[in-house]
This record gives C-alpha cells, structure tokens and sequence, in this order.
C-alpha cells in the first residue's frame, strides 16, 4: 500500500522549507524592477545554465521522456539529444551576444546598465516595431500560463493516481475531484509565494535545487531498476533490440527518409524551444556578463548529454520488468474512491511491465480497435518509483516529482510576470512609469499568471484531453516565433512588417494544418480535423510535428517575401541588434577559456555518447 | 545580497543526506522494509551519497561566497545596487 510514511513526510516538508528559505532570503535584495525580473543581472553561468536546464525538464517534459522511453526505447534519447543539444550550442555561441547586450541606441549613453532588454519581445519590439512586439507578447502571455495550466495538472493527476495524498484527503473529507484540486493548489501556491518574494532569483536558486533533487530522486531507481533486470545485459534479453538502439532501431522500422525527416523535425522543434521560449531565454538574459551568458546554455548542453539516459531509462527498465498480476496498486479497503484515471487491478494487469493500460471509469482496461489494450505510459516513471523506493527514499523520489513540476510552472510565471510588466503594461499603458511601480506591477502580474494558469488546470481537469494540445500551442506560438527571431537577429534585411506578417502566417499555417489533419482513430475537434479531414498521420506526435515544420517553413518564407518587398530598417538604427552589426568583445586570449572550445567540447561527447547506442 | 546557491543546494542535501543515513541505520534489520529495493538498505547508501554531495557543495558554497562577499559591487554593474551589503545570508 503505497502511504507515506514519516520519514517520506519530513523530507517533503524540508523540501518545502527550502523552497520558501530561498523567496524570503532574496526579499531583502529585490528592491529594483530588475532585481525581480532578471535577478539583478548578477548570476554566475553555470546557475543560469542550470536552471535554464531545469525549466525545460518540466512535469510533461519528465513523465513524457518516461513515456517515450517506455514506448520507443532509446530512440527518444537521440531525439532529445537532437532536439536540445544544436539549439543550445547556437544559442550559447549565436544568438546570446546579439540578445544579452541588445539596448536603444539612443538612452544607452545616458544611462548605461538600465538600457539592455529584459525579454524577447522587447527585442522584437526593438528590432522590428511595436505591433510585432504586441503580438509575440500577447502571445507569449497566453502559452505561459497555458503551459503551466497543464504542466500543474499533468502532474497533479499522477499524484491522484497514485494514491499518495489518500490519506490526507479522507482526513479533510475531500472529494475526489478535491484530492486533485490539493494535490495542484500546495505546489501553486508554495510557488507563487518565492516567486512573488524573490523574483527570478528566487526562482532560478530554486530550480537549481530542484534539477539535483530530480537527478537525486531518479537515479536510485534506474540503478535499482538495472539491477533487478540484471544489468544491462539482462535489460537487452528483457526489451526487444530495437529499443536499445537510438537510431538503427528507428531506421529499420521506418527507413532513412524518415530519420531525415526527424533530424529536421528535432531542429525545429529545438529551436522553438531553446532560441525562442523566453521561459527560458530569462536564465541567460539574467547572468551577470556576457561571457556567462554565452557558457549558460553551453552548460545545460553539456548536461543534456547525460541526463536523458536518467529520464528515460526508468520507462525502458518499466517495461523490462515483469507485468504485475496482483496490482500492488490496489487501495480500495476504505470505501474505494474510483476515479476514471484511478490505475486498477484489470488495467495493470493489461499493461505490459509496470506501464498499466488506461482504465475506463468501471476500471476496465480501455482497448483499441484491434482489442490491445491502450497503454498508459506517463505512468511509468511513477510506478517504477513506487516499485522500488523503499519509504524514506520515497520520499525523496516524490519530492523529485514535485520540484520538476515546481521548476517548469515557476519558469512560467516569472516569465509572465515579466513579459506583462515590461511589454504590455508598461509601453502600451504606462509609458515612462517609475520604476517602483513597474516593481509592483510584476510582482502583481505573478499573482495572476498563477491565477490564470490555475484556471487552465482546472478546465483541464473537466477536458482531459487538452493536454494533447500542447504541442500544437507550441507549433502556433513559439515556432513562427524562432523563424522570426533567426531573421530579426541574422539578417539585416529583415523588415518590421515581413516580420509581423511571417509571425501571423506561421501561427495560421500551423491551426490550418491542425483543422485539415485527423490522426487516426480521433474524433474531430481537440485533435485536429476541424475544417475537414484531408490526412490522416498514423498519431497526434506525427501530427503535432508536422504543423511545427509547416508554421516554420511558412513563417520564415513568408517573412522573406514581405521584407524584400518592404524598406527595411536603415543599417544605424541596426547596430547592436543585428549579429553582423554586434560590436565584438576582444576574444579571450586562452583558447579553451572561449565559448567555442566548450562547445566544439559538448559537441563532441555528444557525439561520441550517441555512437555508442547508435 | 544574492548569496552562493550551492550554500543552499549544500544544506538540503546533508539533512536529507543525514536523515536518510540515520532512517537507513535505524530500519538496517527490517527485511520486509527494502524488499522493494531487492534488499538492499537503499537508504543507507543513497543517504551516503547525497550526504556526500552536499557537502562537496557547501565547501565549494563557502569558497564562492567568500569570493561574493571580497568583491562586492566591483561584479555588479555600478548605479544598479544602493544597499547591497548587509542583507540576508
């Protein structure tokens, strides 16, 4: 029976005593706008780097990376690898020298330090014009909180699943549906409190703890899990070859083309998420010089390298293991709370490994077409912390869940909070405003990003199937706005209004993909198909990636078109804004000091890991 | 004053490093405790690790910090920060 024991509750609550050390410790120096928005700009590389890192592992990105690796084994490494490790490097050595110094011309002799852009859309609204600016911030504002809706609920819904916090809710007489709304109000909360005291500080001091906690939590279970199956030559007697095999497995099955197709596909999306996503472009714009800046994403590259076998072993290892038949996970002697996503004794026992299938309200396993059942594999990662930490370590391994989801929802709200403050209240309706206020107005703005973002948690609650269309909000937003971004900051020629009509057309290529594709087996509606159904991909994944390539391809052509048919800004006001134009920084003198040796460095052990599981 | 994280990151981790330890000691003969962990006292070993690590990280914290606190506002940029120095620790 999987109830917590004490020694599980005192680490939880140490947990959150630390996470709430760190708001009240920052309050004291956040006494400027930019103390809060960009932690004073005083932050050392290698924390920027960190907590970049542990804002992109969020509760979809973790449970999801178990998911896959329970479903397609290694290959999901490589596509992570693919899909973070060359858009951090461009990042770090690319796009950080244009980003980091970016200021008006014009103020920048008055008044030095102040002058430097606090977000992306400021940088678009310098580059390019207000209009593009309004619209990627208005953008941005509703994806934040959107995301971080879902990555509360995601999260929360495991915990319910579970039956961890059962205990708890009888004590209070909750419903089941109450259960749910706690297990996602105490994290919200705890969050919105640090990050309301301390800014980005505080939350980028947290996520730096929570990566270790997360690193913490799961390695026991995947050396655990290595052992029970017998190491790594029982894990491949265990799974079938093609699991084990980052590429070749995925050739064999769907041929060279379609590792093309998926190279291309992780750039993109790679791009979207490491080049464009302020949620997590803040963690470098925050460091404390540009050399910092430019190391920050060149260390979370580094540790990309060796941190999705943690992720994603722990679902390879779930399905290696034996099916269970009697379900450990029975926990109905008290009046048995069903709930339709409740993982019952028919539904586990269907699964294959420690994934169960998914449960119908009754808790039938719930089968497909062909009479499989349909596996539920965001529960693999839990169940296999469940298997196997005894309880003390169970705690820790919780804790581990609750600080990725922590670190992702955090991301989002001081990046809201942000992007309110400085692009839409402040030019659009108080310009000039005095700095105190703009304080306030973040920390306020913090407030009702969790609000908002509690809200979308809770219509995800009544529409489950909102999750699903993370990736196609992704698609809309962030990838028109990468190809803007990579024109605005490579290309002078790039003008306003191609901009703005790049970033619209891309959004509206990416919902028309969306209205004319089905994958198979889906109703219309959340999954596509709205308009009418012209194609049918074999999966939402297949689908969600395509209407990313087509927003990016469209977005970008679309901008090139415009701009050379539009003046484009003249070169002087360019200067600092453009990379060409970006006076350079006399180069270190020592070779491997420079963010190219680091890089050429990741580049390599990257290269070199992936060829050993090729 | 923005101290050293790994100060922090040091602390949590030798409680918790100390407390799986002492759990891990006290349940060393509960058999059926670590049967899900093949039996192996997991708390023990893993307590013995993250102890380690937090250490590891509060020596480096206490470095840093003392680096932080020899350099002030010589890192920051000047105008920005007024009364930096005798904040929180």
């Amino acid at each position: 029976m999987p109830n917590l024991a004490a020694a599980d509750w005192l680490i939880l609550l140490i947990y959150g005593f630390f996470m709430l050390i760190a708001g009240f410790s920052l309050k004291p120096a956040v006494t400027a706008s930019r103390d809060f928005m960009q932690a004073g700009r005083a932050m050392p590389g290698w924390l920027c780097g960190v907590s970049m890192l542990a804002a992109g592992l969020g509760s979809q990105e973790v449970l999801g990376m178990g998911a896959a690796g329970a479903r397609y084994g290694l290959a999901d490494v490589g596509f992570f690898v693919l899909g973070s490790i060359p858009a951090m490097l461009f990042a770090g050595l690319y796009l950080m020298p244009v980003l980091y110094g970016a200021a008006p011309r014009a103020p920048r002799s008055a008044n030095p330090p102040q002058a430097t852009i606090r977000s992306i859309p400021e940088y678009i609204g310098l580059r390019f014009d207000q209009k593009t600016r309004a619209l990627s911030a208005f953008t941005f504002a509703a994806m934040a909180t959107f995301g971080a809706g879902l990555a509360l609920y995601a999260m929360a819904r495991v915990f319910v699943a579970l039956h961890l916090f059962d205990r708890v809710a009888d004590a209070l007489h909750l419903p089941p549906a109450g259960a749910l709304l706690l297990a996602m109000a105490l994290p919200a909360a705890l969050v919105l409190t640090y990050v309301m005291l301390g800014g980005l500080g505080a939350a980028m001091y947290n996520q730096a703890l929570q990566f270790c906690l997360v690193m913490a939590g799961l390695l026991p279970v995947v050396l655990l899990g290595l052992k029970k199956v017998g190491g790594c030559n029982g894990l491949r007697a265990a799974v079938p070859a093609a699991l084990l095999h980052e590429w070749s497995g995925a050739q064999h099955h769907h041929g060279v083309g379609a590792i093309l197709a998926a190279v291309a596909v992780g750039l993109v999306l790679g791009g979207g998420a490491w080049c464009a996503d302020f949620r997590l472009l803040q963690m470098p714009l925050a460091a404390k010089n540009l050399g910092s800046a430019q190391r920050a994403p060149l260390i979370a590259a580094a540790l990309c390298v060796f941190v999705p076998f943690v992720l994603v072993l722990p679902g390879l290892l779930a399905v290696a293991l034996p099916t269970p038949h009697t379900s450990i996970l029975i926990h109905n002697e008290n009046g048995a709370i069903v709930h339709d996503i409740t993982v019952v004794p028919p539904a586990a026992e269907a699964g294959q490994g420690l994934v169960p299938a998914q449960a119908d309200a009754g808790g039938q396993p719930v089968k497909d077409s062909g009479g499989h059942p349909v596996l539920d594999y965001t529960m693999a990662t839990p169940n296999m912390l469940l298997q196997f930490l005894p309880m003390g370590l169970l705690g820790l391994g919780i804790a581990a869940l609750l600080a990725c989801m922590m670190a992702g929802v955090a991301a989002s709200v001081t990046a809201f909070s942000t992007v309110v403050a400085c692009d839409i209240f402040e030019p659009f309706f108080a310009r000039g405003t005095s700095d105190a206020r703009l304080l306030a107005v973040a920390r306020w703005a913090a407030l009702g990003g969790m609000l908002l973002a509690f809200g979308a948690a809770c219509a995800a609650m009544r529409f489950n199937s909102m999750l699903d269309a993370v990736m196609l909000v992704f698609a809309t937003v962030n990838v028109p706005l990468f190809s803007t971004l990579l024109l605005g900051a490579f290309w002078k020629r790039a003008s306003s209004h191609g901009a703005f009509a790049g970033m619209v057309a891309g959004a509206v290529a990416a919902l028309l993909h969306h209205g004319l594709d089905l994958p198979l087996g889906s109703q219309p509606g959340i999954h596509g198909g709205w308009i009418a159904v012209l194609h049918h991909p074999a999966n939402q994944l297949i689908s969600d990636l395509g209407a990313a390539t087509l927003a990016f391809a469209v977005s970008l052509s679309v901008s090139a078109i415009v701009s050379t048919f539009t003046t484009p800004r003249p070169e002087s006001e360019l200067v600092g804004l453009v990379y060409s134009l970006v006076p350079r920084p006399p180069k270190r003198a020592i070779w491997f000091k420079r963010p190219e040796a680091l890089a050429a460095a990741v580049l390599l052990v990257a290269i070199a890991v992936n060829l050993v599981f090729i | 004053m923005f101290y050293d994280t790994r100060i922090s990151i040091g602390m949590f981790f030798t409680l918790i490093g100390t407390i799986l330890t002492a759990f891990g000691v006290a349940t060393r003969d509960h058999a059926d405790a670590y049967s899900k962990s093949l039996g192996i006292d997991a708390n023990l070993w893993w307590g013995l690790v993250l102890l380690l690590f937090g250490i590891v990280a509060l020596t480096l914290g206490r470095r840093g910090q003392i680096r932080l606190e020899k350099a002030p506002a010589g890192q920051q940029e000047p105008g920005n920060k007024k009364s930096r120095s005798p904040a929180a620790h």
